[in-house]
């Protein structure tokens, strides 16, 4: 079965939700010996959506499950537009969320689901009807109010949990990895959706995934999170070009490690050229340089003592792996028509742009 | 090669559907026969008929039925909260739990009622005025033995544990309280609109065993001295040969007869109301 296109939000005014600010205060909790999170503080403007990125077991779904209400904080505070609401029982939280896993109720039609907590709010069955038609509509199924979760396909289901999500209007919108469990397709499609949604509905979002393209393709400004803190907050462009720590950088994008020599001055000693060191600088001399690959500049050169090892055609550019003399290897993305003229085995050197980079303890 | 095994299984499942069927038919079979094909007379209902005339028919099965009712409702108001919780705060605690709950089906059910009869016996004279004692009478009372319901629940434990593990397993109970209260649902709102009706079969499960267990128990009440069916069966029976036969049939008849009621009003499709019409 395939995911129907949307229908226009024509009648988004009706869900429309003012945005709300999100504010996480030194946020700590532990499961025994485990820190889940460990001081993590970020704020979330109205009609925001920060993707919180980062890798498994970084403390993501414990950050999101807080402002829920499913999880208590050691310490530290949850506030949203300024209220605390730290102890405030999930049901009166006011959060619409939509799960990783499939969640919608089993014994429940997709309408019934999405009416749901309009059920719990005592609203009437005839308002319930429109609104649930209204909200599915909204999330493209309008003609599926009928079937049941097992008769949807993942990424309908995903979408019908989106529509009972939003049906409170509710002042914030939590996705925990909801496109994880569906195929690559259905997710860039729905991501795309989730976005045009949460746009025209202006509410405020918090997005949790361990996937760099989705995160910096849909949030406004992306978390990345590192052993329950967060290391940088920033829009995705700037998170890329001028990731705050060698963690973001890592994290965020591909990247290659030449050694270094940091000098007098700021300055790092890399491939010959004397380049300006970029933020925090580690204790020690000898550095690693952690360079994107188009950033890296390859050029043919029967004198050079780099030699290519692999290249990957990836559509435009090609992705060149080149050997260095001292063994190092580096990425390099080449327009598709250069890289043609250097296959394996070619002899090049290799050279960077005269810019600020990002430098760190030099891996063992 | 799936196809290839099929076809050669397929024979031997007739046969062995054939052996199990033969193995229960015959002996049933053989039991109505006998009930009403008596020697002379050609086939007579009289045995049947007698059963119905024969005094504490009716109230023994309603007893039994009232015990079964209260059994049940006791048997699972007491563990569906019990293994919620258990699957949602402590799952580690589980095989402990299990132990605790199979117990009864190591315990031969003479020696629990040598027990429970002990602790009913027990109790010093001068407390014979207290509303201590007082209440170890009522529950001994023969029109509704309350002391039955609580040892019956105790000796359910096994199967209903079992049946709503089952059931438990084959959900996602934390995702779906927890959806439930992110729609505004409070805990028992999310228990009884969420959990439960994704607990049917298993709530079904739990309900036909203990039923089966209630109507055919005879050792605990017969040694306690009450009449439910099961007891009343084997007192009314006595001597006459064909009579314990038919009653025999028509208990089992009863058993089925109440199953079949329970899976009727448990397995309805589930209803949508919001897309009713
Ligand atoms: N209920 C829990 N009990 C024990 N440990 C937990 C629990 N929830 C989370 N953790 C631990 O806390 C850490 C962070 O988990 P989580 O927030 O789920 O990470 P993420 O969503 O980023 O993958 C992990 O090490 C995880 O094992
Ligand atoms: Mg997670």
């Amino acid at each position: 079965m395939t995911d129907t296109s949307p229908a226009p939000v024509a009648d988004a005014v009706t869900v429309a939700s003012s945005g709300a600010t999100v504010e996480f205060r030194a946020l700590r909790r532990s499961f025994g010996t485990t820190t889940a999170l460990d001081g993590l503080d970020l704020t979330v403007r109205p009609g925001e959506l920060v993707a919180l990125l980062g890798p498994s077991g970084c403390g993501k779904t414990t950050a999101l499950r807080m402002l829920a209400g499913f999880e208590h904080p050691d310490s530290g505070q949850v506030l949203v537009d300024g209220e605390d609401v730290t102890k405030t029982p999930a049901h009166r939280r006011d959060a619409g969320m939509v799960f990783q896993s499939y969640s919608l109720f089993p014994h429940l039609s997709a309408a019934d689901n999405v009416a749901f907590g309009l059920r719990m709010r005592k609203v009437g069955a005839a308002e319930r009807r429109s609104r649930a038609a209204e909200l599915l509509e909204l999330v493209g199924l309008p003609d599926h109010g009928d079937r049941y979760p097992h008769q949807l396909s993942g990424g309908q289901q995903q979408r019908v949990a989106l529509a009972r999500a939003l049906a409170l209007r509710p002042r914030v919108l939590l996705l925990d990895e909801p496109l994880s469990a569906l195929d690559a397709k259905v997710r860039t499609t729905l991501r795309e959706e989730i976005r045009r949604l949460q746009r025209e509905l202006g509410i405020t979002t918090l997005f949790v995934t361990h996937d760099q393209e989705e995160a910096l393709s849909m949030a406004d400004r992306v978390a990345v999170m590192n052993a329950g803190r967060m290391e940088q907050c920033a829009a995705p462009a700037e998170l890329y070009d001028r990731p705050a720590t060698a963690f973001v950088a890592e994290f965020v994008g591909t990247n290659s490690r030449l050694p270094g020599r940091l000098t007098d001055g700021g300055l790092v000693e890399v491939l010959g050229r004397r380049l300006p060191a970029q933020g925090d600088v580690p204790a020690g001399t000898e550095v690693d340089v952690l360079v994107r690959p188009e950033a890296v500049r390859v050029d043919a050169d029967p004198t050079g003592d780099a030699r290519v090892v692999a290249t990957a055609f990836l559509g435009a550019v090609t992705r060149v792996t080149v050997r260095l003399a001292d063994g190092t290897s580096v990425k390099a993305d080449l327009a598709s028509s250069e890289a043609a003229a250097l296959p394996p085995g070619a002899t090049v050197t290799v050279s960077l742009p005269d810019r600020p980079v990002l430098v760190t303890a030099r891996a063992v | 090669m799936a196809g290839l095994t099929g076809t050669r299984i397929r024979p031997w499942r007739g046969v062995v559907l054939a052996g199990a069927g033969l193995y229960f038919l015959v002996p049933l079979a053989a039991s109505v026969i006998f009930t009403v094909d008596v020697p002379g007379q050609g086939v007579t209902f009289d045995a049947y008929g007698q059963i119905l005339k024969a005094e504490g028919f009716t109230s023994s099965l309603l007893l039994s039925l009232e015990l079964a009712a209260a059994t049940i409702a006791v048997v699972l108001l007491l563990m569906v909260p019990a293994m919620v919780a258990l699957r949602l705060s402590a799952p580690r605690l589980r095989p402990l739990v299990e132990v605790i709950c199979s117990l009864p089906l190591v315990v031969p059910p003479i020696a629990l009622v040598a027990g429970v009869s002990s602790v009913l016996r027990w109790g010093p004279e001068h407390l014979a005025s207290t509303p201590f004692f007082q209440t170890f009478v009522a529950i001994q009372n023969p029109a509704f033995p309350v002391v039955l319901v609580l040892t019956y629940v105790v000796m359910a434990l096994p199967f209903v544990f079992r049946a709503l593990d089952a059931g438990l397993r084959a959900v996602d109970v934390r995702t779906l309280v927890e959806a439930a209260r992110s729609c505004g649902a409070n805990w028992p709102a999310a228990l009884i609109r969420v959990v439960l009706p994704n607990l049917r079969g298993a709530l079904l499960n739990a309900s036909f065993l203990t039923l089966a267990l209630v109507l055919g128990e005879f050792t605990v009440a017969q040694l306690l001295g009450f009449q439910p069916f099961a007891v009343w069966i084997v007192t009314v029976s006595g001597s006459q040969a064909q009579l314990s036969v038919a009653v025999s049939v028509l208990s089992l008849l009863v058993t089925w007869l109440l199953l079949l009621v329970l899976a009727a009003v448990g397995g309805r499709r589930p209803t949508s109301s919001a897309s009713r019409k």
